[in-house]
């Protein structure tokens, strides 16, 4: 059975809520039923088949061709099956998703993965704010799964984070780990300013040397038994923290932030002779 | 059934349930790993007095262990769950954390999840840290030469205990070359512990007592030294009997070990001085597992 695809038409002036074509939702739904399915579009509904063309008939496996950066709501709640998305997709990628995997080839919204709970969630591109962080006003991000960027992501990753990994392969904007519970966020390019701004507990785990603030004091340098069990954790992935290259044991590690609990650790690799970080530069930070 | 001179008796080894788990004990090198796993199985001869009965299964090399340093598992057997969590987390506390760059994971992931680091994380003093990882949680715990990693939980399965075998030998030299012997081959394999010192048991008991508070007493049957005066099951030319006693996660894991270790002892034959094969036998009394020796050596 081929994947259930929804094939856009034409992009649309206002922003689309993608939120009820989610594998648990359409599952037993028939191809017709699922054409009816309206869909809020600005201040209008509209059913799904005036905006997509649909082909394919299995519902636990769904793609979304010719996406653009309008349609929010992708994956929201996704309770298993798999969502794969060609194209850009809009806010709220993955929000409170439970289990199953998305992935999505081209750039991402604000406040993907926000409150995700478990699951998998893939972004070839670049990703907006509040990356895995908590709905304006919730005090718990994301509490479970795994989010892996290729690209790089905005700023306030992971504010109020509470459970989770996040491996970043570009670069991270300012307030990084802001506000952070607990999880752990990886990020092999450059970090901005404020990094782990009011973070509670967690690890923020870096390759480069950030800029730390005052409320941040240098523990010293540490072998740490669990990294070794962490980076063998991520060979699973199609991603470049799954090479035994990029893998450490040796670290500086920074205990803060102490205008908090200052139970949260910033773990910079120690840098080994001869080696070229220049892969990740500063100036493809966005 | 005689096989190479030794009489293999027509009775059966008599063994009862438990409940087992395992812990990979590793560090930063296989004598520091084993220092850790021999003082965490210390004192776990018998469940009569030590409340478990422990062992080191076999050593472990870097590539079977979580966290990629050379390791020891150990196996730990109790009569029930609560008394199994307890002296896991009391040994884990005294014998793992305490000891130099060591690291605790569980050995079993199936089964009823123990505290194995989940309480000893305490000790932490609230600067303790959470990791989970691939759906397992560990503890990282700063101490002072740096930090004791350790798996929150370890898996409890049931399991078997009191599988044994009777070496009868003209000597006691005898006896105890063909007991080392079974235990060379026997520690080759894996989910069984012989718990006595080095394997072997030289009191074995038997079932009650004529003193009222003893569970158990010595095995006057066995004795040599009683063979005129009791109701013996020694012919004259025996003077010393020894024991093996094997605890496993399965009915089949002693199985093999008392096959196993009855034919090295078999091996070195009546020329050696070593006449028959028993076990320890109850009469129905003392648990539902029953090892018919010359099934297991058929």
């Amino acid at each position: 059975m081929s994947a259930l695809t929804f094939t856009l038409k034409q992009e649309t002036a206002q922003r689309v809520d993608m939120s009820p074509l989610v594998c648990q939702l359409l599952k037993d739904v028939s191809i017709d039923d699922i054409a009816a399915i309206e869909l809020q579009n600005g201040k209008r509904k509209i059913p799904v088949s005036e905006l997509f063309d649909i082909s394919g008939a299995d519902t636990q496996n769904i793609v979304i061709k010719n996406s653009f950066a309008k349609l929010d709501f992708i994956a929201k709640d996704l309770q298993d099956g798999s969502i794969t998305v060609e194209g850009e997709a809009g806010a709220y990628l993955a929000m409170g998703m439970k289990s199953g995997t998305v992935t999505v080839n081209g750039d991402v919204g604000l406040y993907a993965a926000c409150e995700m709970k478990n699951g998998l969630l893939t972004i070839q591109g670049n990703a907006g704010d509040f990356l895995g962080a908590a709905l304006p006003g919730n005090k718990q991000g994301m509490k479970g799964g795994t989010v892996l960027v290729k690209g790089n992501v905005g700023q306030r990753v992971g504010d109020h984070m509470r459970r989770g990994t996040m491996l970043i392969e570009g670069c991270a904007g300012d307030y990084c780990g802001s506000r952070m519970i607990a999880g752990t966020i990886a990020v092999m390019g450059a970090t901005g300013r404020f990094l782990g701004y009011a973070m509670q507990r967690g690890t923020i785990l870096l390759w480069r040397q950030p800029k730390l603030s005052a409320t941040f004091n240098d523990c010293g340098t540490h072998t740490l038994a669990f990294l070794p069990i962490l980076f063998k954790s991520f060979r699973k992935f199609d991603s470049k923290f799954a090479a035994q290259a990029i893998a450490f044991n040796r670290v500086q590690r920074y205990g803060g932030d102490m205008a908090e609990k200052g139970r949260a650790e910033i773990l910079v690799k120690l840098p080994s002779a001869g080696q070229n970080d220049s892969a990740f530069s500063a100036e493809s930070f966005h | 059934m005689i096989i190479n001179g030794v009489s293999i008796d027509e009775t059966f080894a008599e063994a009862f349930p438990m409940k087992a788990t395992r812990a990979i004990i590793t560090a930063q090198n296989e004598k520091w790993a084993m220092i850790s796993a021999q003082a965490m199985t210390g004192f776990a001869t018998s469940v009569i007095a030590c409340g478990c009965e422990a062992g080191i299964e076999r050593v472990l090399d870097s590539s079977e262990t979580p966290d990629g340093r050379p390791g020891v598992s150990v196996l730990i057997f109790a009569m029930g769950g609560k008394g199994l969590a307890k002296q896991l987390e009391t040994r884990a506390g005294q014998c793992v954390l305490t000891s130099p760059t060591s690291a605790l994971f569980a050995g079993i992931d199936e089964g009823l999840q123990i505290p194995l680091g989940k309480n000893l994380r305490y000790f932490g003093d609230g600067f303790q840290i959470a990791k989970k990882i691939d759906g397992k949680r560990y503890w990282r715990v700063p101490v002072m030469d740096g930090e004791f990693l350790t798996e929150a939980t370890t898996g409890r399965v049931d399991a078997v205990g009191g599988g044994n075998f009777l070496v009868l030998a003209e000597s006691q030299p005898q006896a105890l070359v063909a007991c080392e012997a079974a235990i060379v081959e026997m520690k080759k394999l894996p989910n069984v512990i012989m718990p006595f010192p080095g394997g072997v048991v030289r009191s074995g008991s038997k079932v009650g007592s004529k003193y009222p508070a003893l569970g158990a007493s010595t095995n006057d049957a066995f004795c040599p030294t009683l063979k005129g005066i009791t109701k013996t099951d020694l012919s004259p030319e025996i003077e010393s009997v020894m024991e093996i006693v094997i605890d496993g996660l399965t009915k089949e894991d002693i199985d093999k070990a008392m096959r196993v270790g009855i034919q090295a002892v078999c091996d070195l034959g009546a020329e050696n001085g070593i006449k028959r094969i028993s076990a320890g036998n109850y009469g129905g009394k003392l648990g539902p597992f029953h090892f018919h020796l010359q099934e297991i050596m058929a």
